[in-house]
């Protein structure tokens, strides 16, 4: 394949697997082909990068299918590798080296040696393949990572690391970090090798389309997992800010406020009647009040854990926010979100103490009414109020007259809705009836959430 | 030509104590190479900032710097017509008629050059740093858009006015706002994450020549760990180099749980993550 050929492949697969890359920017990364050495294989991947991915979270299913385009070795030209220098030690023959001895390399390489990427391929090599269907051989990670087992060395690492340092403290900690760090190096590597043979077997489109997950602000609220929750917390704050930033009545009579003509007048007075300086009056910002009403129950779990996120994060940027979580019944939870609080206790703790039936079934037509009850007085006409919820009521009355009179006397009011509208009022949904008295916008994912924070400019 | 290669860059770099990884130093060559601006986002604390510092110094050229802020127009972003000085020439010029003086108070004299305009004026080689764009207003991105592509501005009195010297332009950004995607077409892009603790040590080591090889690795790897916690502020690579400092001060040789306890708030400023770092680290 020509550099050409390969080059525009590659592009073209980043674009299939959801990277937007202009044709602008394509033509940046050609012409950045021109200028650096091809052979440095790092250098390659940093002006692709730098061309190319204009978000973290881009990056990801970048570096899988730069691997895939532009593979580290193939395995025509694995005769004799390169032996990597080792640390004075005697080097493992990596082809005939027993199960022990091999785990023995694999434990010096956890700890921080060289040459993890060519041990991972030749393990590959040796344990990664595997007959699928007669006649025919297919590559797998997971025979390499079961005759290895990586996970079982921490143990007999920390032993050897510590030696004879307290257990538990500072220095447990660090080095688990490191090691752990390291485990995914390896089991990444791992990986790499196995999809780049098999893109040598089968082509590598064929598993390009499969090999790369969705960016992180892509995927479903509903389906994250824990390990992406941790990094959409790390997405959320910024949005939070922008939220801020839009709900704010914006004066724009120029940026520097209004002309405080008496100001002006009055110091023109010394320099006879001539206005040298110019006074405004300063902009006073206006710093909304924002309502928020989550639904926390089970159904919406992972949704709600972000959603709570939010509030979390919106509770730093408004003048006054007040919380309201409800699956049966409302409680307020504003007082679990003080600033400087920290996040992952404030969740723990209003999971234990709230008062909101967490295993209840969901009615959204009781918790308003509750609310306007208890809480009617925290909604007026500066206050902002934004709903979150997938609308399913378990077939409960709706209570839209309560909803309506709370949407009257908010300034503004919104509904984020994390089921895709197509599943909109199938079953127990009352997402247009709900949606008649509050706009609801169907929000699954942080792109989806952007674009909603977008629209309220 | 700013840099010849991107080992060049990192060779220069690291003559004045900017240590590059692969990524940085393909990325600032690439800048130069092609004519493009180059977009640094990342965390607070991760060297955005110095490395357009760092570029400037290695090639001799001159810093410009515009700090973004919330309200930043034209005016300060760009150039401005000095005011009180056409008012005193409007009044010190006795009998002339309109046309003379309209002419004569929009020139040179009377025009007050801000950094974009500086930049894009200088004789001189220069780096212009465009910081913390993501705090700018939108609209200041539209105005850097002319900037940024065409190396020209457009003033109506003047004309245009088109760049002598390209300059090297950097511009930094803590992602609190989505940058436009104009903008971003536009740019190189370098996202930079907290060092590995193997170039932190190194950094250590450059920034703090003093301390022992051993101790700058505890101390990278032990912030490392800090930062894998779930804090409201990540400590930042200047406060690792002033925790080394510390350490030196206090003469420790060693980093163990009381000296952590007793120096962590070098390195770690709210009171919640303090409280969180002692728990989870066992101090």
């Amino acid at each position: 394949m020509s550099l050409l050929d390969r080059h525009v492949g590659f592009v073209h697969a980043l674009r299939e697997a959801g990277l937007p890359v202009s044709l602008a920017e394509g033509l940046d990364a050609a012409r950045a082909l021109q200028v650096i050495d091809l052979a440095e294989r790092e250098s390659l991947r940093a002006a692709y990068a730098a061309t190319l991915v204009k978000r973290p979270s881009y990056r990801p299913g970048f570096d899988t299918l730069f691997d895939l385009w532009f593979p580290a070795s193939t395995t025509g030209l694995s005769g004799p590798r390169p032996e990597v220098p080792g640390d004075g030690q005697d080097v493992v023959d990596l082809e005939t080296a027993g199960v022990p001895e091999l785990r023995d390399r694999l434990a010096e390489l956890l700890l921080g040696a060289d040459g993890m990427n060519e041990f991972a391929r030749a393990m590959v090599e040796r344990f990664g393949r595997q007959a699928a269907g007669p006649g025919r051989q297919n590559w797998f990670s997971y025979p390499v990572l079961r005759a290895l087992s990586p996970e079982t060395l921490m143990a007999r690492l920390l032993a050897e690391v510590l030696a004879g340092q307290e257990r538990g403290g500072l220095a447990e900690k660090v080095a688990r970090q490191r090691i752990g760090e390291n485990t995914r190096r390896f089991t990444d590597a791992v990986s790499t090798d196995v999809r780049r043979r098999i893109a040598e077997d089968s082509g590598i489109e064929r598993i390009a389309r499969s090999a790369v997950r969705s960016p992180l602000e892509q995927l479903d609220f509903l389906r994250v997992t824990k390990a992406d929750l941790a990094r959409l917390r790390r997405e959320v704050h910024p949005l939070a800010r922008r939220l801020a930033t839009r709900l704010t009545v914006k004066h724009r009579l120029g940026h520097r406020g209004r002309l405080d003509f008496r100001r002006t007048v009055r110091a023109s007075l010394s320099s006879g009647g001539v206005p040298l300086t110019v006074f405004n009056k300063p902009r006073r910002p206006h710093r909304p009040e924002l309502v928020v009403l989550c639904d926390t129950s089970d159904s919406v779990a992972s949704f709600a854990h972000f959603t709570l996120l939010l509030t979390y994060a919106l509770r730093e940027q408004f003048a006054k926010v007040r919380a309201f979580g409800f699956v049966d019944t409302v409680d307020e939870i504003t007082r679990f979100f003080v600033p400087g609080a920290d996040v992952a206790e404030a969740m723990t703790k209003l999971a234990a103490e709230a008062d909101m039936v967490r295993f209840g079934r969901t009615n959204y037509g009781n918790a308003f009414e509750r609310f306007a009850e208890r809480y009617g007085d925290a909604v007026g006409p500066k206050t902002s109020l934004l709903i979150l919820g997938d609308a399913r009521s378990n077939y409960q009355p709706p209570a839209l007259e309560t909803l309506k009179r709370l949407t009257k006397e908010a300034r503004h009011a919104y509904w984020l809705n994390p089921e895709p509208v197509s599943q909109w009022d199938t079953g127990d949904s009352l997402a247009t009836a709900y949606g008649g008295v509050v706009p609801m916008h169907e929000c699954r994912n942080v792109v989806q959430l952007a674009a909603f924070i977008e629209e309220l400019a | 030509m700013w840099f010849a290669s991107p080992a060049d860059v990192r060779e220069r770099l690291s003559a004045v104590d900017y240590l590059t990884d692969d990524s940085i130093a393909t990325s600032v060559f690439l800048a130069g190479a092609l004519g493009k601006p180059l977009l640094a986002e990342g965390p607070a604390g991760v060297g955005k900032t110095q490395l357009a510092k760092a570029v400037a110094a290695a090639t001799g050229a001159q810093l410009v710097r515009l700090q973004c802020y919330e309200g930043l127009d034209e005016a300060r972003a760009l150039y401005e017509w000095n005011y009180k000085k056409q008012l005193l020439r409007i009044q010190a010029g006795n009998g002339e008629d309109w046309d003379a003086t309209h002419d004569d108070i929009f020139t040179e004299e009377f025009l007050l050059e801000r950094p974009l305009l500086r930049a894009i004026r200088s004789q001189e080689p220069t780096v212009l740093l465009i910081d913390e764009t993501d705090k700018a207003d939108v609209e200041v991105e539209g105005l850097l858009l002319e900037i940024l592509s065409d190396y020209q501005v457009t003033i109506p009195e003047l004309g245009t006015i088109t760049a002598v010297r390209r300059p090297y332009v950097v511009l930094t950004s803590n992602a609190t706002r989505e940058l436009s995607e104009a903008l971003k077409r536009r740019c190189l892009y370098l996202h930079l994450e907290y060092p590995t603790p193997e170039r932190e040590r190194d950094i250590v080591l450059a920034q703090v020549p003093a301390i022992e090889a051993g101790l700058a690795e505890q101390l990278a790897r032990t912030v490392a760990t800090l930062r894998t916690l779930e804090l409201k502020k990540s400590p930042s690579i200047a406060e690792t180099v002033d925790w080394a400092h510390t350490l030196l001060a206090l003469g420790r040789t060693e980093l163990d749980g009381a000296t952590v306890g007793a120096t962590l708030g070098v390195v770690l400023k709210h009171a919640s993550d303090q409280t969180r770092a002692r728990k989870e680290l066992a101090l």
